[in-house]
């Protein structure tokens, strides 16, 4: 289901004339229109769905207009141009009191620098949402305590946010969000000022934690890697404007153009492809079916020195080298069940090619890709280095 | 050349201010008058309350006080209860008292109508622009001049002095909570934003209390301000200690007029630290 809708949105920082709207309507470029006209477009014309239960990435270097649009969607800054649609309801033709309601209830924010407020303890910094909203001291300090619990810091309750270290004052940011039970998060580069090591730590924590609330995140970050380990589906930003959407895989694989072709250029892909992402199509005998004749004849076409048995389940069964095979022909053999060799080693198709990559180094044979022990697929030792050089799908395709 | 400068003659200035002055003390003595006759009634009233306090219990409350918030340190206590036992030993304790209640009316003033004023600022660009150079002017000009004004409207006594007192002191208060305000970060206000705040709840949960150690040097120094006007207040008749060292340099009396003017200093360092140690606090 559709949770959000952004639709043609533009926002420009400085006076809005029309000048800059026929500048934008002529697709020019931020940069021409700062030039000609003095003012900022923050972003340009974007428009997109999130879907409910997604995790939402818009990533872009600085400056590309990530924040705006993020604040966009609870109206700390308001649009130039176009509608935005929360549960097909109108964001930007809300008044006042039903904006408060939709920022109360339904979204919560988490910032890049935590945001808490200094005075406050952590306890009153995770009740503020729901103080505001008038409930009552218990039950506000009930439903802090059990949100603070949950991030395993309910021995830091009363203390305050100075004295926490950063990883720790986010693990509030977020309770602090997570105690209105909102539907959406909007988390503004919301690691982006943690030490490598701890916000590897808090990525994981947002995986996990998303599988159990369920939450639509939008979450904004500079940093691919971090948006490929988190995303479902991730917008890539450029100068205000959307250059690709796509899921992880995607962006990765096709990059729409030469900008996202850089900016994927140096990520670790060795952590973000999985087994899935490079294996090819196998060739396969089938064990009740074909005999040793069938399988050498098949090899011979292809050009192979082994192939892959399965049954008529397609499942895995192993598989037969050119040679075997031969010299099973010669004696008049007609199963394959007698030269089947069973030392074919099997990944999972969401394996990363990282663990792929030590499974290959081991054998000579194809790694045989398995989805609950049905074969759907091999990895051939070129396919992970042409993958890891970054090579696109279809040239490995074509290989 | 000179013509050019003689183009236009004198402008009324004088002339119109007086007028307007002159109008507003008639339009409004219906207002001046009863505001002059009750305030005076309060402020002899908290002078006679603390001259009710018998000298050394005032001045081990105030030794206390000073112990406090000093962090319990002796410095400042011992300067407390020798500076003003000095002044009790000189016989100048009513003046004391009489100076404080100028003090402390005109400061609580400063903070009731400057507070607010500095949200509006922080608030308003409008405000902000209007009121600018108003504080300027406020400040800039000699402080002698608000005591014709001052005179106008209520007459002699304390009640012109606070007064003028109020207009010289008011602007750091003023300055410090527009900047106070306005020097929270964009992030905390976003995040009260975000999270379904009205607008007061963004002021009093969020702005004021990240604001306090601003305001707080702010009134510090509205104190010291109000403080310094206590002699020039005594020339339109205030009563205190101020009055003690005009009327020693009016008759030429270098050793009463030091005795005074050291019973003020006494004054103003106590003030000043404990407001400037209340200041400190408030910023952890
Ligand atoms: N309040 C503002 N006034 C003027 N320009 C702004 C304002 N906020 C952001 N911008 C400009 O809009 C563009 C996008 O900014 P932002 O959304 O903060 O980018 P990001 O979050 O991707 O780093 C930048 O060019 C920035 O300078
Ligand atoms: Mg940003």
């Amino acid at each position: 289901m559709t949770k959000i809708k952004v639709e043609n949105v533009t926002k420009i920082f400085g006076k809005k004339s029309e000048r800059v709207t026929e500048l934008l309507n002529q697709n020019k470029s931020k940069q021409e229109i700062l030039q000609e006209t003095g003012v900022t477009v923050g972003v340009n014309n974007v428009s997109f769905t999130i879907e409910e239960g997604e995790v939402f990435v818009i990533m872009g270097l600085s400056g590309s207009g990530k924040s705006t649009l993020v604040r966009m969607l609870n109206r700390l800054i308001d649009t130039t141009q176009g509608n935005i649609y929360l549960d097909g309801e109108n964001l930007s033709k809300m008044n006042k009191k039903d904006l408060r309601e939709v920022r109360r209830k339904k979204m919560s924010m988490v910032f890049q620098n935590f945001a808490l407020f200094p005075q406050r303890t952590i306890l009153e910094n995770t009740e503020y949402g729901l103080e505001i909203q008038g409930i009552d001291k218990k039950e506000r300090t009930k439903k802090a305590t059990q949100a603070l619990e949950n991030a395993g810091l309910g021995d830091y309750i009363h203390q305050h946010p100075n004295q926490l270290s950063g990883g720790m004052q986010q693990r509030v940011g977020l309770a602090r969000a997570l105690a209105n039970n909102p539907e959406i998060l909007l988390m503004d580069e919301a690691f982006s000022a943690l030490d490598p090591l701890i916000r590897k730590e808090m990525q994981d924590e947002l995986v996990e934690l998303q599988a159990t609330v369920k939450k639509t995140i939008i979450f904004i970050t500079h940093d691919l890697n971090e948006a490929l380990r988190i995303g479902d589906r991730i917008a890539l930003m450029k100068d205000g404007a959307i250059v690709q959407i796509g899921t992880p895989e995607e962006i990765l694989m096709k990059p729409a153009d030469d900008y996202v072709e850089r900016f994927v250029e140096d990520v670790d892909r060795s952590k973000v492809l999985t087994a899935e992402n490079i294996m090819k199509r196998p060739e396969t005998v089938n064990i009740n079916k074909h005999g040793p004749r069938v399988a050498l004849e098949q090899m011979k076409r292809e050009g192979i020195s082994s192939i892959i048995v399965v049954d008529d389940n397609r499942n895995l069964k192993g598989y037969v080298t050119a040679e075997d095979a031969s010299e099973a022909r010669k004696n008049s053999i007609t199963s394959l069940e007698t030269i089947l060799k069973l030392d074919i080693p099997t990944v999972d198709r969401t394996t990363t090619m990282n663990d792929i990559f030590s499974v290959i180094h081991d054998t000579v044979t194809p790694v045989a890709v398995v989805d609950n022990k049905k074969l759907i697929g091999i990895i051939v030792r070129g396919a992970v280095i042409a993958a890891l050089a970054g090579e696109s799908e279809e040239e490995l395709i074509n290989e | 050349m000179n013509n050019i400068l003689n183009l236009v003659p004198k402008l009324p200035v004088a002339e119109q201010i007086e007028k307007l002055t002159a109008w507003i003390t008639q339009t409004f003595s219906f207002l001046f008058n009863p505001i002059q006759t009750y305030s005076e009634l309060f402020m002899d009233g908290i002078t006679t309350f603390l001259l009710f306090i018998p000298p050394i219990i005032f001045i081990l409350l105030i030794a206390l006080l000073a112990f406090f918030v000093s962090g319990k340190k002796f410095g400042l206590t011992t300067f407390s209860v020798v500076g003003l036992w000095f002044i009790y030993n000189q016989g100048h304790w009513e003046n004391l008292m009489n100076t404080i209640t100028l003090v402390l009316v005109a400061s609580l003033l400063s903070v009731i109508i400057g507070v607010p004023f500095g949200i509006l600022m922080a608030k308003s660009t409008i405000a902000n622009n209007i009121l600018k150079p108003v504080l300027d002017f406020m400040q800039t000009m000699p402080a002698f001049v608000y005591l014709i004004p001052a005179v106008a409207f209520f007459g002699i006594g304390v009640v012109p002095g606070v007064f003028a007192s109020l207009i010289f002191a008011i602007p750091p208060t003023v300055r410090f909570t527009n900047l106070g305000i306005r020097q929270v970060s964009t992030e905390l206000v976003e995040a009260a934003e975000a999270f379904g705040s009205t607008g007061f709840q963004r002021l009093f949960k969020v702005e004021l209390p990240l604001a306090t150690s601003t305001i707080m040097a702010g009134i510090n120094q509205t104190v010291m301000l109000a403080l310094s006007m206590v002699v020039i207040a005594s020339m339109i008749g205030a009563p205190g200690l101020g009055r003690e060292v005009l009327s020693s340099l009016q008759r030429a009396q270098i050793g009463t007029g030091f005795v005074s003017g050291i019973g003020l200093v006494v004054l103003a360092i106590i003030i000043d630290r404990i407001t400037q140690k209340l200041t400190n606090k408030t910023k952890k």
